[in-house]
């Protein structure tokens, strides 16, 4: 690793938006077009890596760009957090990128410059996040990842489309200029500062009683993390084409939300504080209704995809649990919990798209028997769905293992019931999928004669981000002790 | 000649060289002049504002000393306001020759030297030091503003300018009558001298009657709600290119004018003392962002839906001063600044597509953003900085605002200025999704992307509005010096 060169921070962020500018420059070339898709995340992949050994020696690059209100400037800071979360994005991006060209292709859509400068943008935007500073650099590039995903949510330009393209973008702006940016400009005016410190920054500086409002403000205003009341805006981003859920709705942008979360809570209020107050109980207690009632919701859904996306609400709500319980454990069940799901739901959104392509099919009373003409897709959406569960020798289980711990040192009784019974949901509303696929015999009026396997380039996707699961469970040590070093 | 005896000339230049405008022939040679003219007196503008020092720049007209004779008095506040309207008023001739060819066919001489009066009389009002002097100079301006309302092609424009010739001359003879009061009791006329009588005779009832008069007057320049009335069709049937000017300086100016009053003139402690002026303030503020926005939200003539959207925007430059602080000053000036540059942008944006179709109704925008994608993408992004989106000038202004209210322990407030924010939204996503999701009307022909000479203008408004919310020294800086200034008194 060490030959890697080490960019500056910003350049690191540049490389995907330069990217975008000469994916949609190319737009009569198509060729072209994908051969800069490749180059772009690629490129985008080696610059992450050039900052892992830096970063995780304890001297992540740091870089001040220009001051944009009086002791507040744009900056960018590389903490292991921070790389961690660039580091999902910038491998699942490669991973997303071979699986993204075949399906638009397959599926015939219009304007692909578009759609893949702005998929590009929005990593950019991502790494921007990952990089940051300070709230105030965090904060632009929350708000550059809603913009461009919002054209990607209405690709098709349906009515269906715009509607959810208008939902999503008024729960995301809402939520962040109406509460997200008051607690930031709160925090602020409190204390002078905004600037991301270990052991947080608010501590002494304002009244015990106002800390769990100001929590409150940032865990709901983080609207990416879809904290019920707010979280209309997942399910609605579904109508976009299913490359952009599963990268950005499964990776980058719900995953932006919950490193927020957890970036706050370390870096803003510091772990300690909040362990020791208390403050984030009911915050916790709030995501653990969330986790049960979203479980509750999905399993009434026959879309493969809303359900999937509640799926999604209920394992962002582990984040933010581990992250308001704050016990050293449960803190790193939920940095543990962004890798492993990450790379256990992009294989479930891989595996919709591919059942889309394949077959044309969307609701699940439609998969029965499916399974045993595509084995390969629904083989990848089992392994996915069992690192979800969090059942032994997938990834998913460390995450869960670590959070529980966390939550019964810390004796959140109501928080061990909910993950208790989320995971027995899971297993109702997601298993069944493809144990329906294998045995159930298929569904009548619906014929699997002709129907064959998804294209090659999707079947790899898949295998790689299911082997990942796999790998993720007999190598966590890395990602261990990255979490552990944040906590303690 | 030193900077202090070329300062006059910012006013001078546009106020002499109208003449000239009115005799030229032609459509290019009077555009010309009136271009080069107002970059002139931006460069002299950017100048002095540049050689400023603590100390306050003074020129005596024809060496009669002040207090007897009229003097230009420029300090930090009155020289960034003078910056911004020049240079906006060279922006919009920038954009403005294709546009004003198409919609003014003939005369343009006339048409020039009437703009070129109008920024004279802006300029003029903004400089000088002489209570009398502004009231000389608001009439220049508004006289020749009437005048180019009523150069639209629309016949409507005809009585859009009367109602806005009724309701200014209003205005002005409330101005009036409170100078008038003013030197009934102090004997003087100079600013400075004023603010050193007045103290003297404050307590009297001519004095406080004369203050009324004129913030009154004032409210009507700055269409402060419920004074906004004549604004609306006056901004949606002028010509584009004077829509631009207009939306960009002249209600910036007004409240320039108050602030000068209300701070140097009368002194913040009388102002808010005497008078329940913040108070009042504050809810006409209040009610002017609200009723603005909400109006905007379902207006079908795009021109007017940014017109209300601009009584919004005045809403928050007063609500800045209503807060009586220090950083509510700075959010006032700085949203002055990048107000000018985000709606004089807006509306470059929509008289581009003007230029097109011929028409600002929202039907008229479907299917654009297929046809025209340069225009439509840059008025987004200028619509993202009218919202406030980080990384845009419009998000200093509301981050400042925001801290202001906060500072002064107002949460209501800044729920209000968020919710305003997000009904900000709402009416500029109405026309995103009529220009990129609607489908063009059966009977429009589709329109071709517009020239380079209207788009490099806008794109450079783009680029500005990026600029100013990425790099605040400038902009910030200079807010904070104006705001520190009034605050000081002279």
């Amino acid at each position: 690793m060490a030959a890697l060169p080490t960019l500056a921070p910003m350049w690191v962020i540049a490389i995907p938006f330069i990217g975008a500018a000469a994916i949609a420059a190319s737009h009569n070339h198509p060729r072209l077009r994908d051969g800069l898709g490749w180059l772009a995340s690629i490129a985008f992949f080696v610059a992450v890596c050039g900052h892992i050994e830096p970063t995780m020696s304890g001297l992540g690059a740091t870089q001040t760009l220009g001051e944009l209100l009086p002791g507040v400037s744009i900056g960018f800071a590389l903490e292991p957090l921070g790389l961690l979360f660039a580091l999902i994005g910038a491998s699942l991006w490669l991973v997303a990128t071979l699986y993204a060209q075949s399906y638009m292709k397959h599926m015939d859509y219009p304007h692909l410059a578009r759609f893949f400068a702005c998929y590009a943008i929005a990593l950019g935007a991502a790494a921007g996040m990952a990089f940051s500073a300070n709230l105030l650099t965090l904060f632009i590039f929350y708000e550059i990842l809603t913009l461009s995903t919002y054209p990607l949510v209405t690709h098709s330009g349906s009515e269906e489309a715009r509607r959810g393209g208008r939902v999503y973008l008024f729960y995301l702006l809402a939520s962040s200029v109406g509460l997200l940016l008051p607690a930031i400009i709160w925090t602020y005016a409190a204390t002078g500062t905004l600037t991301f410190q270990s052991g947080g920054i608010v501590d002494g500086h304002i009244a015990p009683h106002w800390v769990p409002v100001l929590l409150g403000l940032f865990a709901f205003g983080i609207g990416k993390a879809a904290l019920m009341p707010f979280h209309k805006w997942l399910p609605s981003a579904m109508v976009a084409p299913a490359p952009v859920s599963a990268l950005l709705h499964a990776v980058a942008v719900v995953k932006a939300g919950v490193f927020t979360v957890l970036k706050v809570v370390i870096f803003v209020f510091g772990v300690e504080t909040l362990s020791d107050t208390g403050a984030g109980i009911w915050v916790s207690w709030v995501a653990a209704f969330t986790i049960v009632a979203a479980s509750l919701v999905a399993l009434t859904l026959d879309d493969f995809k809303a359900r999937l996306a509640y799926s999604t609400v209920a394992q962002l709500s582990y984040v933010v649990v581990g992250a308001m319980v704050a016990t050293p454990l449960a803190v790193i069940g939920a940095v543990m919990q962004m890798a492993m799901h990450a790379v256990a739901k992009i294989t479930l959104f891989f595996s919709a798209g591919a059942i889309q392509v394949a077959s044309n099919r969307k609701k699940i009373q439609q998969f029965d028997g499916l399974g045993r003409v595509m084995p390969y897709t629904f083989a990848f959406m089992t392994v996915g769905i069992l690192s979800i569960i969090g059942l032994p020798i997938f990834g998913g289980m460390w995450s869960k293992w670590y959070l529980l711990l966390g939550s019964l040192q810390a004796e959140q009784w109501i928080v061990v019931g909910a993950l208790l019974i989320s995971s027995l949901l899971n297993i109702l509303y997601l298993l069944i999928i493809p144990l329906r696929g294998f045995f159930a015999p298929a569904a009548e009026g619906v014929p699997t004669e002709g129907l064959h396997e998804a294209p090659l380039a999707q079947r790899i996707a898949m295998g790689v981000t299911a082997g990942g699961c796999v790998l993720l469970f007999f190598y966590p040590e890395p990602l261990y002790e990255l979490a552990k070093g944040l906590v303690l | 000649m030193t900077l202090t005896q070329w300062m006059p000339f910012i006013v001078l230049m546009p106020l002499i060289l109208s003449g000239v405008s009115a005799l030229l022939p032609g459509k290019t040679a009077p555009w010309l002049l009136a271009f080069a003219t107002a970059t002139a007196s931006t460069i002299l503008a950017a100048l002095v504002w540049l050689g400023l020092g603590p100390e306050p720049m003074r020129y005596a007209f024809g060496n009669w000393a002040p207090p007897m004779g009229i003097e230009y008095r420029v300090d930090h506040a009155n020289a960034l306001v003078a910056l911004i309207v020049s240079g906006i008023a060279s922006l919009a001739l920038l954009w403005g020759k294709r546009s004003a060819d198409q919609e003014i066919p003939e005369r343009q001489g006339i048409f020039y030297a009437l703009f070129l009066l109008a920024l004279a009389g802006l300029l003029g009002i903004t400089l000088t030091g002489d209570a009398f002097n502004v009231f000389v100079f608001l009439e220049i301006s508004s006289l020749s503003t009437y005048a180019l309302v009523a150069y639209g092609q629309d016949r409507r424009g005809l009585l859009a300018a009367f109602r806005y010739l009724i309701m200014g001359t209003i205005g002005a003879t409330f101005i009036l009558i409170g100078i008038g009061f003013l030197y009934m009791m102090t004997g003087t006329l100079n600013m400075a001298d004023l603010a050193e009588r007045i103290p003297a005779v404050a307590d009297t009832n001519a004095v406080r009657a004369g203050f009324a008069f004129i913030i009154v007057g004032l409210g009507l320049k700055l269409a402060l709600l419920p004074l906004h009335l004549w604004l609306p069709n006056a901004y949606a049937f002028a010509p584009n290119v004077i829509t631009v000017f207009l939306a960009g300086t002249a209600t910036k100016v007004a409240l320039y004018v108050m602030l000068r009053f209300i701070y140097t003139i009368f002194g913040g402690d009388y102002s808010f003392g005497a008078l329940p002026l913040a108070d009042i303030m504050m809810v006409l503020a209040v009610a002017g962002m609200v009723v603005g926005s909400w109006v905007a939200m379902f207006e079908p003539n795009l021109k007017r839906m940014m017109a209300y959207s601009s009584v919004a925007q005045v809403g928050y430059l007063v609500l800045g001063v209503a807060l009586v602080s220090i950083i509510g000053l700075t959010a006032t000036f700085v949203h002055l600044f990048n107000h000018a540059l985000m709606k004089a942008g807006l509306f470059m944006a929509l008289g581009t597509v003007m230029y097109r179709t011929g028409s600002a109704r929202i039907e008229a925008f479907y299917g654009v953003g297929r046809q025209m994608p340069w225009t439509m993408t840059a008025f987004a992004l200028l619509g993202l900085s009218l919202i406030g989106v980080p990384a845009t000038a419009g998000f200093v202004s509301k981050w400042y605002l925001i801290w202001g209210a906060l500072d002064a322990g107002q949460v209501w407030l800044v729920v209000l200025i968020l919710i305003t924010s997000l009904m900000a939204v709402v009416y500029i996503w109405r026309v995103i999704e009529a220009a990129w999701f609607q489908a063009p009307r059966d009977q429009q022909s589709p329109v071709a992307e517009a020239p380079k000479a209207l788009l490099i203008p806008l794109w450079l408004m783009v680029a500005l509005n990026i600029y100013f919310g990425l790099d605040t020294r400038l902009s910030l800086g200079a807010a904070e010096q104006a705001a520190q200034v009034l605050l000081g008194g002279f």
